[in-house]
């Protein structure tokens, strides 16, 4: 055999491997689906969605659990949105090129990595404890907008960016002050980036587990919660609430609350590639 | 008096902006007192937990067990716990994520790329809960059977679930670090007679280490503090060493179990889960500021 015929036997053996890599990937993402779908789909009915939560497998539902986490959803919107956008525009439009600038910058790339039970004792410590909020809605919302306002605020700099400065330019030349012109032509031209930006973070705001456990998120709770003061669970609580209990009926339980939340999840994702691609295909400079 | 007016509004828009910049700032100063209140936060509950435990004892006693009645502070379990779901993780995830990346950088067809680049990121938007129910109720039976001696729960099934949900960090990033190195090198590789082997593997890889180096590290780091599925599929027995087929505990799976319970604040086993959180937070951030003295150092290698 000479020396070409043995690389391209190398060569070919790798492209194999290298599909069967992707493959298994996506195999292990079927067998996951197909497992839970299998096992949780007879479960769900009107009476598992409405239902409180309760001792025997047969009656619970998981009505709290999705009030929670509606919740969690709406509130984490309201406080992570204005600030992260906002934070975004600063850092992108105002603050460009300052030592500030690259402080602010190296501090949001560490801070994207910090693993998110540490937020879970951030939340702990200052919203249950030194502001008193006890272990209500609010201060889980407050916790996790912590958490993904990293996410949000290079989002929101990467769709500025992307707006070309021939738009600002005229439009300053035009006489608009700096914030006429954000407000005006930038911000509505890079809409699609920076909301799909923010609909992938709440997305992962709604799968996060631990950082609610520590904020102090209940396990029972035997109300949907009326107002940001309330004691809440969610979903992936309620689950892990479920998978650690023995009884098979709950598993069956927990498997019907995973459809539940996936469908939730990749709902939002889909927006977001829907939203990113209608942006793409509307807006060519 | 017409210019009067003028300048009158003007001065408004002017001042308006003014307040509108400094409330800007304000959303974006909210990134360091993040920053500071974690450091903060840590240090304080630390400080006072180690009024009361000795700092060597921390660090060098082997058992950990502050809930039981014979107290032992020694991090070594929860750290040898942590350390061997990672490896289990990066076992998996490196070699995989990395093939997948070459492959499709280097042998796939454009379209294959674009539809299966995004389809394999769907592993990281699923929420880590559901992995920890799938280790624990698919891959621990599924691995039992081929080896009945294997703890119900076990780092194994953990380890390799978690490297699975990390796969596409290791696969996207490296592919588009693959993605950016000039076409000239590929090229001249295949110009040279290169299989498409030998081009991804002496030119390519190499060429964007770098971008590889910065995925594997936030992987890793990922990894270190992943918590629903430890916490679920690893058992909760903080035990020092690296037999991956027993019960053990993470640091964040640790967190989650006395959270879990009713612990009376400003006790000292609420103070443990602070002084095991910010051995957690020192091992991310060092992994972390690495990758982002890389990424600044290297990045702008081939402009």
């Amino acid at each position: 055999m000479t020396n070409a015929q043995k690389n391209r036997i190398i060569d070919k053996s790798f492209q194999v491997f290298g599909i069967v890599c992707t493959f298994f990937g996506l195999a292990i993402l079927a067998i996951l689906l197909y497992n839970i779908v299998i096992q949780g789909a007879a479960r769900i009915d009107w009476d598992f969605l409405k239902d409180l939560p309760s001792r025997r497998p047969q009656k619970a539902g998981i009505y709290t659990a999705v009030m929670g986490t509606i919740w969690i959803l709406v509130l984490t919107t309201m406080i992570a949105f204005p600030i992260g956008v906002g934070a975004g525009i600063y850092l992108e439009e105002y603050a460009k090129k300052t030592k500030l600038a690259s402080l602010l910058e190296i501090n949001i790339a560490n801070l994207a990595g910090v693993p998110s039970i540490i937020y879970g004792l951030l939340g702990l410590e200052i919203f249950v404890r030194i502001f008193g909020l006890g272990g209500s809605v609010l201060a889980g919302s407050l916790t996790l907008s912590l958490l993904i306002l990293p996410i949000i605020i290079v989002a929101t700099r990467e769709a500025l960016k992307a707006v070309p400065s021939s738009i600002k330019d005229a439009s300053m030349a035009l006489g608009a002050s700096k914030w006429q012109t954000i407000w005006n032509q930038t911000l509505p031209a890079s809409i699609g980036g920076v909301l799909t930006g923010v609909i992938l973070a709440i997305s992962r705001a709604i799968g996060e587990t631990a950082p609610l456990i520590v904020v102090g998120a209940l396990a029972y709770v035997p109300f949907a919660p009326s107002s940001p003061m309330d004691e809440f669970t969610v979903m992936p609580i309620q689950i892990f609430n479920w998978v650690s209990r023995p009884q098979h009926g709950f598993a069956v339980n927990a498997s019907a609350a995973i459809i539940v939340l996936l469908l939730i999840t990749f709902m939002m994702n889909g927006i977001a590639v829907y939203f990113r691609n209608k942006w793409q295909k509307k807006i060519k400079w | 008096m017409k210019n009067g007016v003028q300048n009158d509004s003007f001065f408004k828009m002017k001042f308006s902006e003014k307040i509108i910049v400094t409330l800007l700032k304000f959303a974006a100063s909210i990134t360091i007192l993040t920053t500071i209140g974690i450091i903060m936060v840590l240090l304080f509950e630390t400080i006072n937990f180690f009024k009361e435990v000795s700092f060597w004892d921390f660090i060098t006693d082997k058992e950990w067990t502050p809930l039981f009645a014979q107290k032992h502070f020694g991090i070594l379990p929860l750290v040898t716990g942590t350390l061997l779901t990672t490896f289990i993780a990066i076992a998996v995830a490196l070699p995989v994520g990395l093939t997948i990346a070459i492959y499709l950088n280097m042998y796939a067809p454009k379209g294959f790329r674009k539809i299966f680049k995004p389809l394999l990121e769907v592993l990281a938007a699923v929420p880590t809960v559901v992995y920890g129910f799938f280790a624990l109720t698919v891959v621990t039976p599924f691995l039992q059977s081929i080896y009945p001696d294997l703890a119900g729960f076990n780092a194994l099934s953990a380890g390799i679930v978690m490297g699975i949900m990390i796969i596409p960090f290791v696969s996207s990033l490296s592919e588009d670090a693959l993605y950016a190195v000039p076409k000239t090198l590929k090229e001249a590789a295949f110009g040279m007679g290169s299989t498409r082997f030998q081009t991804s593997f002496k030119v390519m890889v190499p060429a964007a280490s770098s971008g590889i180096m910065v995925s594997i590290i936030l992987a890793i780091s990922r990894a270190i503090g992943e918590t629903m599925i430890v916490a679920i599929a690893a058992g909760q027995q903080p035990r020092f060493g690296f037999d991956p087929t027993v019960p053990i505990e993470t640091i964040t799976a640790y967190i989650v179990q006395v959270s879990m319970g009713d612990v009376p604040h400003g006790s000292l086993e609420y103070r443990t889960i602070f002084a095991a959180g910010i051995t957690l937070f020192v091992f991310t951030f060092v992994l972390n500021s690495v990758s982002f003295w890389i990424k600044k150092r290297y990045q702008e290698k081939y402009d």
